[in-house]
């Protein structure tokens, strides 16, 4: 089944175990990021210490692509250093821009390459990418607290959000 | 994969007179395959419906034989393409029973033609007293309801803003229809405008329209229907409904993208203050200003959207040719057919009217794995695609709705005329595999 490209074992495990869930304290910066045609939302704090990204919690709703997107990120950036979680960000943006064609590096992005189906479905790209893009926000806010427009999903690369918008009255 | 026999017990009786699948031959699209070879189970019309030959070919023949711009010209093009367009305005009117031609204005949908009541409302500020009626401000009350479409909210929240009046509205009760117990505190004497959807897209409620339109009456408050899931439907006269607006657009109802309708009571377009300025729209043009030409020219500034117009006319005349009664008869019986088919779904709960009274072919749904746990419509509906089910998931553009329910989005299945019984069987043997799929 094609489908299962898309839903893979590991994305079903995150999905039903989500790591890293619930909002803790300290953190630096809180974003709420929305998905406004779908409805999936996650509210996301950094933490950073000495240029590491000491910590990431979230609550968030959505489907199953977005929750084990969360999952999957936090585990990964918690612990790396804010430019090498930044160069993973744009691995797993250039992946999920790839239409099917990429694999990624496991070696880098980790269970991170299970999402590699999900670029064949450019209207679950977005799902996959909202998590990413609350972290990238936040982070560049903890680390700037004046910084807005640099890190927010708006001023992604042009092609992460050119996706066919499948919700229309 | 081959299409579930439709179940012996409770099926879908036939509509007389009304031949569902002859019907689905005049629409092309339903015979295509997708994923490779599986048919398309096509169950998203309240999003937009499918077009049939008469609409393409009207489209068509348009473009081929009598391209010009209308209203302007006095070459033979010009004029057969005016009569055209102007030929749809007669057929629209008769088709929802408006008694003047004139009382037609094409928009290019729905939210353009609600946007346009309340733009000319905030416009009657600069208007003289002619205007009174559509003149709104602080202390002045605008009144909506909560299963609103965005696009019969979002104007309104933006008119408040501009003029300083309040926005208020109808809730819901539990089983998905509006809550008219409070009514008379709802719709006060300060009220100047009701505006209110005649069929929910995400409940498929159908509203009772002329209990709100008396109330709005009594206080002298005017009266907008959306009624771009209804016309498409049902039988709609807007002279029995007796609402002053109503606002629909071709797309659902079988006609191209791009082409709406605001029809208005004649005696208050008359006097309704213009939205779009610009050529067509005008009487005498100075530098220093401009008369307004008399409806329904007052309203359709710019060259308008000819091609839709002239095959929004031909899906008239199709819907005509099957006559709205039969359509929702046959659209009737396949709602109550898939209301008893979807309850025999574990784990799936119907988000609006349990039942096919007072209810259209839209029906939201949210659903559990054997667990319990929910499973998100998106994921429902990636997976009824990978069927070749098309469901709509989301919040339809109505999340108050969703929010008022408890739910983050609902997965939506929708039905047209040329919807049948074993498409409804196709979507809940569908659902039982998502269950299985998320259940594992």
């Amino acid at each position: 089944m094609k489908l299962d490209s898309m839903y893979q074992e590991i994305i079903l495990d995150h999905y039903r175990n989500p790591l890293h869930r619930g909002l803790r304290d300290p953190f630096d910066a809180e974003v709420h990021h929305v998905n406004p045609t779908c409805g999936d939302e996650v509210t996301l704090r950094v933490k950073v210490v000495d240029g590491v990204v000491e910590d990431v919690s979230y609550e968030s709703e959505g489907c199953s692509i977005s929750q084990a997107s969360a999952s999957v990120m936090s585990d990964l950036v918690i612990g790396k250093k804010i430019d090498e979680a930044l160069e993973l960000e744009r691995e797993f943006l250039a992946l999920m821009q790839s239409r099917g064609t990429a694999e990624g590096d496991e070696d880098r992005l980790e269970d991170a390459v299970a999402f590699a189906g999900v670029s064949k479905y450019p209207a679950r790209v977005k799902c996959a990418l909202l998590s990413w893009m609350a972290w990238k926000d936040a982070t560049a806010k903890a680390v700037d607290p004046a910084a807005t427009a640099a890190a927010t999903p708006a001023a992604a690369p042009p092609a992460a959000l050119d996706v066919p918008e499948q919700e229309k009255p | 994969m081959t299409l579930a026999e439709p179940r012996a017990a409770g099926a879908a009786a036939p509509v007389l007179g009304f031949d569902v699948e002859q019907v689905r031959k005049d629409f092309p699209i339903l015979a295509r395959t997708v994923h490779d070879d599986l048919p398309l189970v096509y169950l998203d019309s309240a999003a937009t419906s499918q077009k049939p030959y008469a609409v393409l070919d009207a489209e068509r023949a348009y473009y081929e034989l009598h391209n010009a711009n209308v209203h302007r010209g006095i070459h033979v093009l010009a004029e057969e393409a005016t009569a055209l367009y102007e030929a749809t305005r007669d057929k629209v009117a008769a088709f929802i029973g408006a008694t003047d031609r004139r009382e037609v204005v094409f928009t290019k949908n729905s939210t353009e033609a609600l946007n346009l009541v309340a733009y000319a409302m905030s416009n009657a500020e600069t208007t003289g007293p002619e205007a009174d009626r559509f003149r709104i401000g602080p202390g002045d009350e605008i009144v909506i309801t909560e299963m609103e479409h965005h696009s019969n909210l979002v104007p309104w929240q933006m008119l408040a803003r501009r003029t300083g009046a309040t926005l208020r509205w109808i809730g819901l009760t539990d089983d998905g229809r509006l809550n008219l117990d409070n009514l008379d505190a709802v719709i006060t004497d300060r009220c100047k405008v009701v505006s209110m959807v005649h069929q929910s897209n995400i409940l498929g409620t159908i509203n009772p329209v002329e209990r709100i339109v008396a109330r709005a009456r009594q206080v002298g408050a005017l009266t907008v229907l959306d009624g771009s899931q209804s016309v498409p439907h049902l039988p709609v006269d807007v002279v029995e409904l007796g609402v002053d607006f109503l606002a629909f657009t071709g797309h659902k109802m079988c006609a191209p993208t791009g082409v709406g309708v605001l029809w208005g009571r004649g005696e208050l377009l008359e006097v309704m203050p213009p939205f779009l300025g610009g050529g067509e729209m005008i009487e005498i043009v100075t530098m220093e200003g401009s008369t307004y030409a008399p409806p329904p020219h007052r309203f359709e500034a710019g060259t308008p959207m000819i091609s839709q117009v002239v095959a929004l006319g031909a899906a008239v005349d199709y819907l005509n040719g099957l006559g709205m009664a039969a359509i929702a008869a046959h659209e009737h019986a396949i709602t109550a057919y898939a209301l008893d088919a979807l309850a025999t779904v574990p784990g799936l709960r119907i988000i609006g009217p349990p039942t096919a009274q007072a209810r259209g072919g839209a029906i939201s749904f949210v659903l559990t794995d054997d667990e319990g746990r929910g499973i998100h419509p998106h994921d429902v509906g990636q997976i009824l695609d990978e069927r070749g089910i098309a469901v709509r998931v989301g919040h339809h553009c109505a999340r108050p709705v969703c929010l008022r329910y408890n739910v983050p989005a609902t997965t939506r299945a929708s039905f047209h005329l040329y919807t049948t019984t074993a498409e409804v069987d196709a979507l809940v043997e569908g659902l039982h595999g998502v269950r299985r799929f998320f259940s594992r």
